[in-house]
Order: C-alpha cells, then sequence, then structure tokens
C-alpha cells in the first residue's frame, strides 16, 4: 500500500449521531477550513487505524438525500460526485439510526450507486435493542454489497471493528440498488463516453445536478450541458420517480432482513414531553426562561473571567513598559499588540457560555421545537425561528449572537440575522448610555415610581430591538433568493446531552472565532493605537514642551501635568486631525470635533468613547467607578459658540441615538466577515448601520435645538 | 365521493389518515425524502400556537410543516 493517507467521507441524516462519532474518532485532532471556492465550513480531522496508519476524516454537512436542500448540503453531491480528483474521499463512511432506518437507506442506496468504496455504521444499537428490534446483520451486508458495523457512538461501542474495517483496503460497492431509467440511459451512456464517467448513476447525476459540477473544466460542463438540452432535461425530472423506487427497494430490503420490528412505543416520552414544551401557553414561558436563563448566564457568569482577563493583560501591558527600555517598538508592543489580543481573549468567556447552552438546545432536541413555536412570528419578518436565540445573545453581545446563526439552514433568513443583530443593545453600549443618560436626563421619578433615567435606557434598548426587526423586514424585501423558504423539518427524540459534544462545540467556536477574526481585530486595533498615539510634523514631538509653556502660571499636580500633555498629543494625533477633519460632517449632529475624536477611537469598541471623553477633557485614565468625575467635566463644558452648555439635551439624545444605531465595533465586522467569507456584507452592514445612526442623529437633534 | 381531495392541512389533532399523493412537485420530493410516502399512514398530532406550523407522525418520524405545506399533501381516510 501506498503511504498516501486514507481520506474518508463521513455522511449521515440530521440527528444520526453522525457529530459523535465524529468526536468519538477523531478527538480533539480537528480543524475548520474550507471547501474550496464556497463559504461552507469544513470540519476534518484525524484519526489513527489499528495498523498505525492514520485517516482524515471529513465530516459532511448533514442530508436526507444526495439533492441537497441547502448550500451546506450542496457540498455532499460536490464531493462525492468529484471522482478521481486529490479532494476524492477514497471511503464513504455512511451513519444510520438503527431505530429507524428508512430514510438513512435512502442516503446510503444513492450513495452505493455513486460507486465509491462504502461502509454502513448502524448508529444507537442500543435503542434499537430497547425498542425491539433486530437485524440480520450478515444478510444486509451481503445484500447491499457492503461492510456493515453495528455501534454506539455515544459510548464508543463497536468502533474498534469499525476502525478495522475501515483500514482494509476496499473496492467499490458489489451491487447496484438502483438501476438508471429507460429514458435516461441514452444520454447516460452519451455522457459517459465522452466524459469517461466510472459508473452510470454518477452520470445520471451529472445530468440532474449541474450545479454540483464546479470541479469540472468549462468544456466538459459545456458537455453536459449540451446533453442535458438535446435531452431536455431538467432539475428533478425524475427524482420523485427515483426516490418512490428506492423506498420500495428499501420495504423489500427490510422485510428480508428484519428479525423483529418495533412499535414506536418508545417514542411516548418524547410526546409527553411535548405536551408541556411545546404548551400554547407554557411551552413560550419555558422558553422565554430559557432564554432569559442564557441572557443572564452570558452577562453574569461571563463578568469575572472578563475582568480577569481585563486585568491580566492591563498589567502585561504595564509590566512590558517597565522592563522593556522605551521606545517605539516597546510601545507598539505594550499599547498596540498586547490590548488588541486582550481585546479578542475578552470575548471568549461570552463565546463559551453561549455555546455551551446552543450545544445543549441542539442536542437535547429543543431547538429543533423553538423553530417550531417562533417560525410563525418570525417568518413575517424573514427571520427563521432559530433566530431568535441570537437576538436575544446580541443584548449582551453580538460576537457570539452573530457566530449562533450558523444553525440557521436558510441563507437568505441567516444573512438578515447577521445584518440586524448588532442593532440589538449590547452590554458595551451600556457605558456610553449610563454616563450620557446622567448627563441629560434628570434623576427624577415620574408618575411617582418610574424612574426617568431607567425609562430612558429602556427607551433605547427598545429602540434597537424596533430597529432590529424593522431592518429585517425590509431586508427581506429587498434581498431576493431563488432559494425556496421552508420548514419541512424533524422533531427528533428528547435526549440528554452528551457533554463531551458540547465541550468540542465550546473548543470549536472558540478557536474558530480567536484565529479568523482574531486576525482582523489585531490589525484593526494596531491601525487604531497608531492613528491616536501619532501626529505629524513636530506639534507631538513637542507636546511636552507645549503644555508646560502654557500651563507656566498655572499651578498643576504632576497628575495634571501628564493628563493635558495626554490630552494635547490626542488633540494633534492623526485621530485628533480626522476628529477636526470629520467636524463639517458631524456639526449638524450637534458635535464638535471632540466628539469626533471619540466617534473615531470608539470605533474599536464602543465603551472606549468613555476613556477618550476623560483623555480629551484630560481627567486622566478613568475606570468605571470614575464616571462622576467625566459627568461633572462635561457638564461644566461650555459651547463656545452659543454660550450654554456643550452638552445640551439635544446633543446628548443625538449621541444616544447614535451609538444605539452605529455599527462601531471592529470584532462585529470582523465575526461577520469570518461568518459570511468575504467582505460585500460586513461592508454593507457598516454602510447602512452608519447611515441610519447619521441619519437618526440628525433627526433627533434638528428636532430638539 | 365527489371530485374534491383532503389534504393534511384540514386534518384534526389526533386524526390519522393514509397519504395519497402530492400536489406540488418540487416539495414532494423534499416529504418523500423525510419519510412522508404515498400508502403510508400519516397522524395530525398537534399544531404551534397560532394554528401553523403543524406536528404530524409519519414513518416512525415526527415533522413539523407549515400549513401551506402540508395542503400539498394529499390524503383518503
Amino acid at each position: 500500500m501506498s503511504s498516501r493517507k486514507l481520506k474518508i467521507a463521513l455522511v449521515g441524516n440530521p440527528n444520526s449521531g453522525k457529530s459523535s462519532l465524529f468526536n468519538y474518532l477523531t478527538g480533539l485532532n480537528q480543524k475548520i477550513g474550507n471547501f474550496p471556492g464556497v463559504t461552507v465550513e469544513k470540519k476534518s480531522g484525524y484519526c489513527v487505524l489499528p495498523d498505525d496508519t492514520a485517516a482524515e476524516i471529513i465530516d459532511l454537512p448533514g442530508t436526507y438525500s444526495i439533492y441537497p436542500r441547502s448550500l451546506d448540503e450542496q457540498i455532499v453531491a460536490d464531493v462525492l460526485l468529484n471522482h478521481h480528483s486529490p479532494t476524492t474521499p477514497d471511503k464513504v463512511l455512511v451513519i444510520i439510526d438503527a431505530t429507524n432506518v428508512k430514510r438513512g437507506f435512502l442516503l446510503l442506496s444513492q450513495i452505493i450507486d455513486i460507486g465509491l468504496p462504502t461502509i454502513l455504521a448502524l448508529n444507537m444499537m442500543d435503542l434499537a435493542a430497547k425498542a425491539g428490534i433486530s437485524y440480520d446483520l450478515n444478510a444486509l451486508s451481503k445484500k447491499l454489497g457492503i461492510p456493515v458495523v453495528p455501534i454506539n457512538a455515544r459510548n464508543g461501542i463497536g468502533l474498534d471493528e469499525l476502525k478495522k474495517i475501515m483500514s482494509k483496503p476496499q473496492g467499490p460497492p458489489a451491487n447496484h440498488i438502483n438501476a438508471v431509467w429507460k429514458e435516461v440511459e441514452k444520454p447516460v451512456k452519451e455522457l459517459r463516453a465522452l466524459l469517461k464517467v466510472d459508473n452510470d448513476y454518477e452520470a445520471y447525476q451529472f445530468l440532474e445536478q449541474p450545479k454540483s459540477l464546479r470541479f469540472l473544466t468549462k468544456e466538459k460542463q459545456q458537455v453536459v450541458e449540451d446533453i442535458r438540452a438535446k435531452y431536455e432535461f431538467f432539475p428533478g425530472k425524475f427524482q420523485g420517480a427515483e426516490t418512490i423506487q428506492r423506498y420500495s427497494y428499501i420495504q423489500d430490503l427490510l422485510n428480508e432482513v428484519t428479525l423483529n420490528a418495533s412499535d414506536h412505543s418508545w417514542k411516548k416520552n418524547s410526546t409527553r414531553l411535548d405536551r408541556i414544551l411545546l404548551h400554547k401557553v407554557w411551552g413560550y414561558v419555558i422558553f422565554f426562561s430559557v432564554l432569559f436563563l442564557i441572557f443572564q448566564s452570558i452577562f453574569a457568569w461571563a463578568e469575572l473571567p472578563m475582568d480577569l482577563i481585563d486585568s491580566v493583560f492591563a498589567e502585561l501591558s504595564s509590566y512590558l513598559i517597565s522592563v522593556l527600555p522605551a521606545g517605539p517598538l516597546t510601545s507598539l508592543l505594550a499599547e498596540g499588540i498586547v490590548p488588541g489580543i486582550g481585546g479578542i481573549m475578552i470575548f471568549i468567556p461570552q463565546i463559551a457560555i453561549l455555546f455551551a447552552f446552543i450545544s445543549i438546545l441542539e442536542e437535547s432536541g429543543y431547538m429543533a421545537r423553538v423553530v417550531f413555536m417562533m417560525d410563525k412570528v418570525m417568518r413575517k419578518f424573514g427571520l427563521n425561528g432559530k433566530s431568535v436565540v441570537p437576538l436575544m445573545s446580541g443584548v449582551a453581545c453580538a460576537i457570539p449572537a452573530i457566530m449562533a446563526t450558523r444553525t440557521i439552514d436558510n441563507w437568505k433568513e441567516r444573512t438578515i440575522t447577521i445584518m440586524v443583530t448588532p442593532l440589538m443593545s449590547c452590554s458595551a453600549r451600556l457605558p456610553v448610555f449610563t454616563i450620557l443618560i446622567a448627563l441629560i436626563v434628570p434623576n427624577q421619578k415620574a408618575l411617582g415610581f418610574f424612574n426617568l433615567q431607567g425609562l430612558a435606557l429602556m427607551g433605547l434598548y427598545l429602540l434597537g430591538f424596533l430597529a432590529a426587526i424593522g431592518s429585517a423586514w425590509i431586508m427581506k424585501l429587498l434581498i431576493r433568493v431563488k432559494e425556496r423558504s421552508f420548514l419541512i423539518m424533524e422533531l427528533p427524540t428528547y435526549r440528554i446531552p452528551k457533554w463531551s459534544n458540547v465541550g468540542y462545540t465550546i473548543v470549536e467556536k472558540t478557536k474558530a472565532f480567536v484565529f479568523e477574526a482574531g486576525k482582523i481585530i489585531l490589525a484593526i486595533s494596531i491601525i487604531l493605537w497608531v492613528l491616536a498615539s501619532y501626529g505629524p510634523g513636530d506639534s507631538f514631538q513637542k507636546a511636552e514642551a507645549v503644555v508646560l509653556e502654557e500651563s507656566k502660571n498655572i499651578r498643576l499636580t504632576e497628575e495634571g501635568l501628564a493628563d493635558r500633555i495626554a490630552a494635547y498629543k490626542l488633540e494633534h494625533s492623526y485621530a485628533g486631525i480626522i476628529g477636526k477633519a470629520i467636524e463639517p460632517i458631524i456639526k449638524p449632529l450637534g458635535y464638535d470635533w471632540k466628539i469626533g475624536i471619540a466617534l473615531i477611537t470608539s470605533f474599536a469598541a464602543r465603551e472606549v468613547f468613555v476613556g477618550t471623553m476623560a483623555t480629551i477633557y484630560s481627567i486622566g485614565s478613568v475606570s468605571d467607578s470614575d464616571a462622576e468625575t467625566i459627568q461633572e467635566r462635561l457638564k461644566a463644558e461650555i459651547n463656545p459658540e452659543t454660550g450654554g452648555a456643550r452638552f445640551t439635551p439635544a446633543v446628548g439624545f443625538s449621541l444616544l441615538v447614535f451609538y444605539t444605531f452605529a455599527m462601531q465595533c471592529m470584532s462585529t465586522i470582523a465575526i461577520v466577515y469570518r461568518e459570511t467569507k468575504g467582505w460585500k456584507w460586513p461592508l454593507i452592514q457598516l454602510t447602512y448601520m452608519t447611515a441610519l445612526a447619521y441619519l437618526s442623529a440628525l433627526f433627533v437633534y434638528q428636532l430638539l435645538s | 365521493m365527489s371530485g374534491y381531495i383532503k389534504n393534511v392541512a384540514e386534518m384534526r389533532p389526533g386524526e390519522v389518515a393514509i397519504i395519497s399523493g402530492f400536489t406540488d412537485e418540487q416539495l414532494s420530493v423534499k416529504l418523500m425524502e423525510m419519510g412522508c410516502l404515498p400508502g403510508a399512514p400519516v397522524r395530525f398530532n398537534f399544531t404551534a400556537a397560532f394554528g401553523d406550523p403543524i406536528c404530524i407522525s409519519v414513518s416512525g418520524y415526527e415533522l413539523s410543516l407549515r400549513l401551506e405545506e402540508a395542503s400539498t399533501i394529499s390524503i383518503i381516510n
């Protein structure tokens, strides 16, 4: 045998235990990449076989047949139809839920006919036995012409036997299940002669699925197209008939190999649970309690580790400054790179917690019920039943929320969810909101018990939510796709989640964020750091001398002097210059160049607004507890043009509305880039959100002033 | 017997019928892939809060469908 690594594609229905098997086979040796040319994620990993060779296992998206229903499922046809290329799998491992095999056999029968060496793993044999189901596996193997292995992917039973069979040399399946239809014999023969296709069914698939043939050269695609035109092929022409024929074959097969059939009585547990969990009132009460629990956990549990990460990186920064010789390289490292990495790590607790919950919801079978309950409402806004989870999580943080849209199969509904989630008011907006509200809304009670400041804050959250729903509805009308939206979905049996699968999901999502979105976040934060720390000409170099000269006659503490120098430096940095340059644009919103600088720097993250305002007004480095100091300073600020207060209610509300709608978060842009695999959607999102923020702030300021 | 053919969307919770065919070719293939086969018994389990979508049992699977999708499955009972 050659030393070439064995490639094995893992295929199966959704809920067949495919991811458990994948996790069992590969452990932590998993990596995520992309299939060439498409936006679908490729999960693969290595598995050591009994003969000490390593096999690459490729986890293909769960599907019900070789005919794709979504972009994800398209990959299955793409990979399996492309024979004789370096990426062709050497074997296909099909996993089927033994408790109900019919649907799995439909997919299996198609894969056998495609002609790659195939192995069948019958999963959940223990549940099948409990339900009184048993099969004559030898007869089944003989009938299908492929090896059949009983396994239990939840506890690893049968996997040694499976690995042994995976390592054995194996040829294409011995039998063909479905002879090609009489009507298509001629075109299939013609195509096979012209393109040297391995077998009839593969050639037939070429004719049925021209979309899956990206691996063919242009000339070869034209050959397929010509034959399709000649014989008047259209997609799905014989698909219905083929499906019926395959099912009747499967029925005959089952009649021969089934030793004992089930009465499905074990499903009663699921039905009983559904009576409560899908109840017309209690179902929703339970669902919103679950959502609230998730939301609270992201907020409360993530705080401690986030503070810890924050202080570790802050201390690392000051440590580096103290031990390394002063210079541009040290400040780049200590003030640019280290805080930049800290800014990536800070998201890990929230991502881990949200995905722990989502993975439990998916594993237990509850997520399908969420879709079932929310479908009708969400559909009206172009969203999916599953969009509720990302939208709600967006109130904590948009980063994990956008990663959570992965669970939405429909491309259009997923894209809309990604586009509107950042409008939900996230926790980073809270410091900005608190300071501005305290500045312009009196701390009084209305109607005896409503705190006005609390009402204003609630109003902003509501505003964000309405904007998200409204934008979704508009995008539903704007985005046109041929893909038809349908629900037809299985409500899987409830199961206790497999905890190791939950763990794998957390590791996978965290890795994906740190290594893919992290690169972009680090790059932008270094650029922003350079903009705020360097300036042109010598006004920047001489900052210290100028400030000393200016404050000659004022008695200042050492700290006060340092604050003034920092303010002067920021004013004369590139960020300061940009802030001044955009003053004419933001003037109609009621902002001056100082706020302009804060808008630029807080593009890194919204909460930076508070720190920048503190620096600009030379209050020095502040933490949240010093919020009052900033407030007093801002209150005292005079607008030179009017002679009145700088932060009038009009300016304050205009800023509040601006921060409610504006994108102002580079990490969100980075994660949208990663999730949509391109710059198109993040740029559209940045543009529409900025436009929405600008126009609304303009409207509010002009209305109130 | 009139010419009108009943469909799954018109069933009541708990009702059982036999699938006789489909009226939407594109959907029919997906429905069959999921286990809705002509000749198979189908049970209408329950509906969501606003009467849509619905949950049915067929071939030992529990499926959820929108009413418009269910109305493409013809039945006899």
